[in-house]
């Protein structure tokens, strides 16, 4: 990979100071992102650590609420709020394998916003609200597109903020090779209504499937959803699945997800 | 009472112990004083013409010693191909030069065009970002059949077309054949894709060239299944390097299964370049770059009919097989759809009329050529698919037809109508074996039981034949193969009792170094610690064929039981010498010689410092030393079988396979490790669920490989399949080597793909899925989905 | 160039390195510990596997500048000082949970570390613990049940002759 200076801040401000530099970007838990550089495929000049912030990382449950700093990892993730929030535990658990969950971080994974990621899904269903060094943002105003979020250069998610729902599940189908989402779907049901994110399959990344909310949000059963048919138009073709099997899996899975949510 | 030494007994692997505590000596784990790196620009489109190479700015870059093109290299030879194949017409193949460095044009995503020498590896990146490359984009030829279209873009110019060759076989038998089908009571037909693989040992390749100026020598450090095989074509074809100015050596090799067996162009540019630079220069492939520059294996469409009479025995096989060769022709490639491949197409059955054809074609691919199996898990796929498909359609029992027509236990030898002759087998006991383990008779319980639960299950039965340790050479000679395929070994004993053996097969997972030693410990009677195994090195064992083909023990074996033989006779001369016996009285036991009728006996150990303290020795009539080598060249193949069993159960809603379990009940003949002979099965086994289930190579219409890394590329993984149950109770010994063993290797990749395939067709017709004739492999969850829904 | 400092198999190493170094790189070719493999560079085969600060981590995608004044142990420092194999690295031997070698280490890491975090696990527990750790030759079968053997729990025996 091309060199570049490795800078390691210990606070938010550190950090968004030395991200102000000609061409220096963040780097969080670098599961992904050392991958690419390796390919040349990304580089900078400059990267900006962010594992040794400390106000960033571990996990506040507070009511009903659970915050996430940005660089807490999936593992650290998936043991705090298996209690509290076990749909969100078990995806955090799911995600890559083991060694990848010590090192990968929620911010990073929402920051990077993977059409395939797993978070994401949880953070849209959850309605949740990224925190970040200058702002909070909700969820549905978030994600952009594939690999495209409301960031803006130079800025830093330094939280997540999760509303518990009353119960949800996170239906997870693998892509066998790299163990990604071919789809996942997150149910997430509050006292307010239903929220069904599904990542993996939408041309433009993660996406609300808001037929299946209405219907859901009427009647908590897979019944309900049994009359959708999702369109595949917006949905990815690729060698692992069509765009029609993917609509089939999301409906399937939202099924799954309702039958199981605790 | 099992044995806990010697032949037959589960030795733990003395190789084991390095690994575990990571001082194994990996190629990549080699550095060399003032070492440099080597780095490949290579090709990113699949056919283009190089229209402007300029190195010069990029030669200036720091830490750059040297960027080689074509241009230097214009005294090399190309990369040699070593099998000719004659086409059905008595046409020699079509075969175009392999270059080391593309020669004005590209021919597949990850040719090779320029290497770029430098003191780091990133220097040598960075040059190579910086050489100005104008490339052409040409149509590229993908499709196998659109190949053979008329006026279709050769891959080779200087090609007529892109056939490498149209083989028939058995060219006389094509016209009975085809009467046979004709006449027949009933013919299946399958139309079947055997899927392209990407090998993938988890050691990417890695090959280090060494020059010494003051000696005139070169040394290659390279990850290979033959160093001797690499030390001649290298030397000999491609840079004209005497045999006795080349050493090859491949240390602890991290897996093969066949990748690693050919010579590969930049083990001949690192040694080329180390002369250049005067230095040693190293390059280690990363796993991106081995997708596009490893042979792939596999890659085959078929068309195949069975026709059976109205007692349902089988009376002629036909195939049609459209073969992909790549870009170019790697190593043994043209032999793997041919001589590996046809021969097998009688299967374990009696069928007496078999014509093969296979069309090999370019294309702009990587380059195909033998993986785990090559050519024998093409020819099990299509048979045992069709005989499945056959019993459907007749209504009988899968188990039933194949126990049918299968050739009897009292019938072996059997000449079949394919060339080959099996010495032993007896397919109705692995058969039964396997039934017997898998609890045929209440198979519809467990339907049941998924049932209830949702599911649909379904089980895969598969026997195969597969043909070992390819020989003899006089033969294969004929056949078209450019080397002889014996093997040597030399055993050297020390003077203090001690032996070193050294052989030209290789190890690179087997467990050689172990198995080996118990052979030559139990044949004289010591402890296998003192028997030390040394290959991997053209420096020590006298020749070498190499490891692939399940050959290392059947062939390997043998010639190292031959030079022992040879070792003990003249051992025995020695004693009894010292004896002071007749030599026909003198016997060994247990490290012991002994006169027969008597209590005189003398020491292993004092017989082998006799023979090199020779104080009281025969001189006149011997010479002094313990010493011996030998060359083994096999009479035939050796044919291990066995009944694979696969049961599945399908989720229909998402298509989803789960393999519940898989039965491998093998004759493999004598077996000299149990332990080692079942981890060769469980891993064969799981390449072969790989196939049928995950892995993939898929290429888009212009010649990019779209499964270029593990984020594509399915791999197996611990959670992908089951605990497998695997017997080798059933055992007929060869009847031509010492051993009696039969070679073990490949069988699980072999028998392994139509298990799977079968289990799942079942499952969809027992759900009531009865359209569903075929599903290609891999039989994936999208794949399953979409042929329950007709989509 | 940044100097960094780490404790590796018990013992303190200091070097220079570039950001870019990977942390195998600076295993592999600063303190020539080979023990640690790459196999892949899409961080999913697993070979590179170490522990850092008690973590098992994929050291090949991790800049060696991460780990500075991290307590680092690879395979080389699993085995007592005397040579004696772990329990892991014994039940891998004694059940034939290797073949070629080249994913071993990174297995024996991640084992050792599933045992640590789970003493008794499920067989499908330990199948899937090993999701990130890819092996070509054995077909996991055996490596499964060296794991299920080092955790005390009762397995079939290697195969032997009649």
């Amino acid at each position: 990979m091309h060199n570049f200076e490795l800078v390691k801040p210990t606070t938010v401000e550190e950090a968004v100071a030395a991200l102000q530099g000609d061409d220096a970007q963040p780097l969080s838990g670098g599961q992904t992102l050392i991958p690419t550089m390796k390919q040349r495929l990304a580089g900078s000049e400059q990267l900006v650590s962010l594992t040794g912030i400390a106000s960033m990382q571990g996990v506040t449950i507070s009511g009903s609420t659970i915050t996430i700093g940005g660089a807490t990892t999936h593992a650290t993730v998936s043991a705090e709020v298996a209690a509290t929030y076990p749909a969100l535990s078990a995806l955090a658990g799911r995600i890559g394998d083991p060694a990848v969950r010590n090192r990968g971080t929620i911010g990073g994974s929402v920051a990077n916003n993977d059409p395939a990621a797993c978070y994401p899904s949880a953070v849209l269903a959850s309605g949740a609200t990224v925190v970040t060094n200058s702002r909070e943002i909700a969820a549905d105003d978030f994600f952009q597109g594939m690999f495209a979020t409301d960031l803006e250069e130079g800025e830093i998610i330094t939280a997540v903020r999760f509303p518990v729902p009353e119960k949800a599940s996170y239906q997870k189908f693998e892509q066998p090779a790299s163990r990604f989402s071919l789809v996942g779907v997150f149910v997430a049901k509050f006292a307010d209504g239903v929220r069904v994110a599904v990542t993996g399959a939408g041309e433009d990344g993660v996406f609300r499937w808001a037929e299946a909310e209405a219907a859901l949000s009427a009647n908590f059963s897979a019944a309900a959803v049994e009359a959708l048919d999702l369109p595949s138009e917006a949905l990815i073709t690729d060698l692992h699945g069509t765009a029609e099997y993917r609509a089939h899996l999301i409906k399937v899975l939202t099924k799954r997800g309702v039958n199981e949510a605790v | 009472m099992p044995k806990d030494s010697g032949i037959g007994a589960s030795s733990k692997r003395r190789e084991d112990v390095r690994f575990l505590t990571g001082v194994g000596n990996y190629t990549d784990d080699i550095n060399m004083h003032g070492q440099t790196y080597a780095y490949f620009l290579r090709s990113e489109v699949a056919h283009g013409k190089i229209n402007n190479l300029d190195i010069a700015d990029a030669s200036a870059m720091p830490g750059v010693l040297k960027i080689f093109t074509a241009d230097d290299l214009t005294a090399a030879g190309g990369v040699p191909c070593g099998w000719q194949v004659t086409d059905r017409f008595g046409n020699p193949m079509q075969e175009p030069k392999h270059p080391i460095l593309a020669e004005g044009k590209v021919r597949h995503v990850g040719d090779p065009i320029a290497c770029v020498v430098a003191e780091t590896l990133e220097q040598a990146r960075d040059a190579a970002e910086a050489i100005e490359l104008d490339i052409e984009e040409l149509e590229a030829v993908i499709d196998m059949k659109a190949a053979l279209n008329d006026g279709a873009t050769k891959v080779h110019d200087d090609l007529d077309n892109n056939l490498c060759y149209d083989w028939g076989f058995v060219e006389e038998n094509r016209d009975a054949v085809d009467e046979a089908i004709k006449n027949a009571h009933h013919v299946t037909t399958l139309e079947l894709t055997n899927n392209r693989l990407v090998p993938n040992p988890m050691e990417p390749r890695v090959a280090i060239g060494d020059y010494s100026r003051g000696k005139d020598e070169y040394t290659l450090y390279t990850t290979s299944q033959n160093p001797h095989v690499i030390r001649l074509l290298m030397g000999a074809f491609v840079l004209s390097i005497p045999e006795h100015k080349l050493r090859v050596v491949a240390p602890d090799v991290g897996g093969g299964f066949g990748s690693k067996i050919y010579h590969y162009a930049e083990e001949a540019m690192v040694t080329f370049a180390s002369k250049v630079v005067n230095r040693p220069v190293k390059w280690t492939c990363s796993r991106s770059e081995a997708f596009v520059s490893d042979a792939h294996g596999r890659d085959h469409v078929t068309k195949i009919e069975l026709a059976m009479d109205e007692n349902h025995m089988f009376t002629a096989v036909r195939t049609e097989t459209y073969a992909n060769m790549g870009a170019y022709l790697s190593t043994f490639a043209p032999s793997i759809p041919t001589w590996l491949h046809g021969t097998l197409m009688a299967g374990n059955y009696k069928t007496p009329l078999v014509y093969v054809n296979v069309k090999a074609v370019f294309t702009n691919t990587v380059p195909v050529d033998a993986y785990r199996g090559a050519g024998r898990p093409e020819a099990t796929y299509q048979l045992e698919r069709v005989v499945d498909k056959a019993a459907r359609e007749l209504g009988v029992d899968p188990a039933e037809l194949r126990r049918k027509n299968f050739i009897k236990p009292e019938e072996f030898p059997y000449q079949t109508p394919v060339a080959v002759v099996y010495d032993t087998g007896n397919y109705h006991a692995t058969l039964d074996k396997g039934l017997e383990m898998v609890d045929y008779a209440n198979f519809d319980k467990r339907v049941a039981e998924s049932k209830a639960r949702g599911k649909l299950r379904g089980l895969g039965i598969a026997h195969f034949i597969e043909a070992c340790g390819i020989a003899p050479s006089n033969l294969v000679g004929q056949l078209g193969a450019r080397a002889g395929l014996y093997e040597s070994a030399t055993v050297r004993v020390n003077a203090t009792g001690g032996l070193v053996v050294m052989t030209g097969s290789h190890s690179h997972g087997q467990g050689h170094e172990t198995s080996f030693a118990q052979v030559v410990a139990d044949m004289i009677g010591i402890d296998e610690n003192m028997v030390e195994i040394v290959h991997g090195d053209t420096n020590n064992a006298p020749m070498g064929m190499g490891t692939y083909g399940s050959r290392s023990i059947a062939v390997g074996g043998s010639a190292m039981v031959r030079a022992t033989e040879k070792i003990i006779a003249k051992a025995k001369k020695v004693a009894s010498h010292l004896l002071e016996a007749s030599e026909g009285d003198i016997e060994l036991k247990d490290g012991a010689f002994s006169v027969a009728g008597t209590d005189k006996s003398i020491t292993w150990g004092e017989v082998c410092l006799a023979a090199y303290v020779p104080h009281n020795y025969p001189l006149e009539d011997l010479e002094p030393g313990l010493e011996e080598t030998a060359f083994y060249d096999p009479s035939n193949f050796t044919y291990p079988s066995g009944a694979y069993i696969c049961e599945v159960e399908v989720d229909e809603e998402t298509g989803k396979v789960d393999i519940l379990g898989f039965t491998a009940a093998d004759d493999f003949g004598n077996v000299i490790n149990p332990m080692i002979v079942e981890g060769q099965v469980h891993g064969g086994v799981a390449q072969g669920i790989g196939q049928a289930m995950l892995e993939n190579t898929v290429y888009d219409e212009n010649g990019q490989l779209l499964t270029g890394s593990y984020m594509d590329y399915a791999m197996p993984r611990a959670a992908d399949v089951p605990n497998f149950s695997v017997d080798h109770s059933c055992v007929t010994p060869c009847t031509h080597n010492p051993l009696g063993v039969k070679g073990c290797g490949e069988a699980g990749a072999i028998g392994s793909p139509p298990a799977v395939v079968n289990a799942v067709i079942d499952a969809l017709h027992r759900g009531g899925h009865t359209h569903v004739e075929h599903i290609d492999m891999p039989v994936s969850p999208a794949r399953v989905w979409a042929a329950i829904n007709n989509k | 160039m940044t100097k960094i400092t780490m404790t590796v198999n018990g013992k303190s190493y200091s070097g220079e390195v570039e950001g870019r170094t990977l942390l195998v790189n600076f295993l592999r070719e600063t303190l020539s510990l080979t023990g640690t493999h790459v196999g892949c560079d899409t961080s999913q085969c697993g070979a590179c596997t170490v522990h850092v600060n008690g973590q098992n981590v994929k050291s090949c995608t991790m800049f060696a500048i991460e780990a500075d004044g991290a307590d680092v142990t690879t395979v080389e420092g699993i085995a007592a000082p005397d040579g004696t194999l772990s329990t892991v690295q014994q039940a891998f031997q004694d059940y034939h949970g290797l073949q070629c070698g080249f994913c071993t280490p990174g297995m024996i890491m991640t084992a050792t570390k599933l045992l640590e975090n789970n003493p008794k696990p499920t067989e499908h527990e330990v199948r899937e613990y090993l999701e990130g750790n890819i092996c070509r030759c054995t077909g996991y079968h055996n490596i499964v049940k060296a794991i299920m053997a080092a955790s005390g729990q009762e397995v079939t025996p290697v195969a032997a002759a009649e």
